[in-house]
């Protein structure tokens, strides 16, 4: 409600190009009102969202007793990196951190290197049914992972790899790769055709225009994909509490949860175990925002 | 030269390579091994009767049967259609809005804009615990209430059978807002200002140029972003389980969580994979209209 509300003063300012030439004066004042009212209603806007977010540094930075004797709520009294000492030591948060870094840059490294050479193959090439291996790879990522749940983990335990990291990469592949197929043949299909026929002249075998030509030229779509697997992946449950069981072996996501059953009440070391799970993914977005967002809009097909 | 070599080489190059079979073939298999087979599986699965140690029984029906007696199953369908309606409506027009009141270019928008971005990247079960510690007895929504002299308001959201679902959707929504109003933000910058000029020379007033001009101009964004928010609903299992799982009493009991919960705590295997294709059947039509739409965007 409060995000619609405070459109009214800032689009109102397009009213005046009228029939009559009206007078200066108001125009100027409506325009600076309706100014201030975009900022007026954008910062609280703002605020409201980044509240949250300001909250769990707060609560992170607050000792237990504080927080047990003037209340979650009440503004901070004492100042204190020891939740994080402590979520990291004692809550195995520095073993999970790992683990998911573990999982999650091999995960997008090789789910992009498959995905980049279907879609060159099916993008440059005039495969049979092209179209349909294309959609039959997009329809594998949008199913509901639910029904993959169990004969997922039947799988692993057949090949030996239940609660093993190799698992969980295996499955992110599998899973993610038809969607980064699609998304990077849309955009490798946009590279003119005649760039591919003077390295063909030239001698170039099918190896040398994908690395050589193919890929250069499709950096910013890797690079959007990779900002936004890289936080889908790290910030993944389902998969790794389906085939992992070892409480060391957990990501980070699960080792939060885990957290909070160990620290009932021990806010402090909770929030900082939120914090340092979130780290890695908005120093990414942070970094690479512009690529994250557009990482985003080549999701949607257009 | 090039003239007279061209065509030669030209049918060489439309022949395809072993290699571009191969391109191909190791991620179509990669893909078939992690989710086609195992999706294959997961279907059969739904008919019978498995505890995860004894083989599997093939029972037939009777697990979609036993749904219409499971009133955890109602509750949970039930939940997984107010989540549908209630997140998947509530982020779309708040997105949009968001997206309509930020679009313009000026002073200080893109740090707004990150703003209400910034939760996107954080993981839901993050955001859970964040929002968990919002809700606490002590916490400061509660506060808040007591500040404002409305202390019979105060309430212990999560605990309560008749807020739990809803104070979920709040943290799932606050998260998702933010990547509806960026699949928006992009539609809008690509309708052409000229239309919106030449209907202000008409005397089209502001709801007229929303109705007649902004909303047709998005309507393919608006099927990209209801397609999305139609397969995260259904998908939304991270906040849900970090915050209730489910509970108290199966009150905020969605689809994906009852069906983890059967199939590896309760260990009904069978069930389990029922109750995901209850899931995968809801999502159908969605997933088909997205395919149809990719497919005629593919060539």
């Amino acid at each position: 409600m409060t995000v619609t509300h405070p459109t009214a003063p800032a689009v109102e300012k397009a009213a005046p190009p009228g029939a009559r030439p009206p007078h200066r004066d108001p125009v100027a004042r409506r325009r600076r009102a309706g100014t201030a009212g975009f900022h007026a209603g954008a910062v609280l806007l703002s605020a409201l969202w980044l509240l949250p977010v300001a909250l769990v540094l707060v609560t992170a930075t607050r000792s237990f007793d504080d927080i047990a004797g003037n209340g979650l709520g009440a503004l901070p009294h004492s100042f204190t990196l020891d939740g994080f000492g402590q979520a990291w030591t004692d809550g195995g948060q520095a073993r999970a951190l790992l683990n998911s870094i573990l999982i999650t840059v091999p995960s997008v490294l090789i789910s992009l290197l498959l995905a980049s050479m279907a879609a060159f193959a099916l993008s440059r090439y005039n495969l049979p049914l092209r179209r349909t291996l294309l959609l039959v790879m997009l329809a594998g990522n949008l199913l509901p992972p639910q029904i993959l749940l169990v004969p997922v983990s039947r799988l692993t335990e057949m090949l030996g790899l239940y609660d093993s990291l190799y698992a969980v990469i295996g499955v992110q592949v599998g899973f993610g790769v038809g969607f980064y197929v699609f998304v990077l043949h849309g955009f490798m299909r946009s590279i003119p055709p005649e760039i591919q026929q003077a390295a063909v002249i030239d001698g170039a075998g099918p190896w040398t225009i994908y690395s050589r030509i193919v890929m250069p030229l499709a950096k910013p779509a890797l690079a959007a994909l990779c900002a936004l697997s890289f936080t889908w992946i790290f910030n993944d449950l389902l998969w790794s509490i389906t085939v992992l069981r070892t409480d060391s072996k957990m990501p980070i996501t699960a080792s939060l949860i885990g957290l909070q059953g160990q620290y009932v009440s021990d806010w402090n070391v909770i929030a900082a175990g939120s914090v340092i799970a979130a780290a890695p993914t908005v120093i990414v977005f942070l970094r690479f925002q512009r690529h994250f967002v557009a990482g985003l809009n080549l999701g949607a097909v257009k | 030269m090039a003239l007279l070599t061209a065509p030669g080489r030209r049918r060489g190059a439309t022949r395809v390579p072993p290699v571009v079979l191969a391109f191909v073939l190791v991620p179509l298999l990669a893909e078939a091994f992690w989710v086609f087979w195992p999706a294959i599986q997961g279907f059969y699965l739904s008919l019978t009767d498995w505890n995860g140690v004894a083989p599997a029984k093939f029972v037939g029906l009777a697990n979609f049967r036993e749904m219409f007696g499971d009133s955890v199953f109602r509750t949970a369908l039930l939940d997984t259609v107010l989540w549908l309606v209630l997140f998947g409506g509530l982020s779309i027009v708040l997105g949009l809005g968001a997206a309509m009141f930020l679009q313009q270019e000026r002073r200080g928008v893109g740090f707004y804009r990150a703003a209400l971005f910034l939760p996107v990247v954080f993981s839901l079960v993050a955001t859970a615990l964040v929002w968990q510690a919002m809700y606490q007895p002590d916490g400061l929504i509660d506060k808040t209430l007591g500040g404002l002299g409305l202390g019979s308001w105060e309430h212990p959201w999560l605990a309560d059978q008749s807020t739990a679902l809803y104070a979920v959707i709040v943290p799932a929504l606050w998260r998702e807002i933010g990547y509806v109003m960026v699949l928006y933000l992009a539609g809008l910058k690509g309708i052409d200002p000229a239309l919106y000029e030449a209907a202000k020379v008409d005397g089209a007033n502001r709801r007229q140029l929303f109705r007649h001009i902004t909303l047709p101009q998005l309507s393919s964004v608006n099927a990209v972003v209801v397609s999305v928010v139609i397969i995260d609903s259904l998908r939304s299992f991270d906040v849900v389980w970090a915050l209730t799982r489910g509970g108290p009493y199966h009150s905020s009991e969605l689809l994906s969580t009852y069906m983890y919960s059967t199939a590896f705590q309760s260990l009904r295997l069978g069930y389990g994979s029922a109750l995901a294709v209850v899931i995968f059947i809801l999502a159908f039509g969605v997933i088909v209209s997205y395919l149809v739409r990719a497919f005629r965007e593919a060539d």
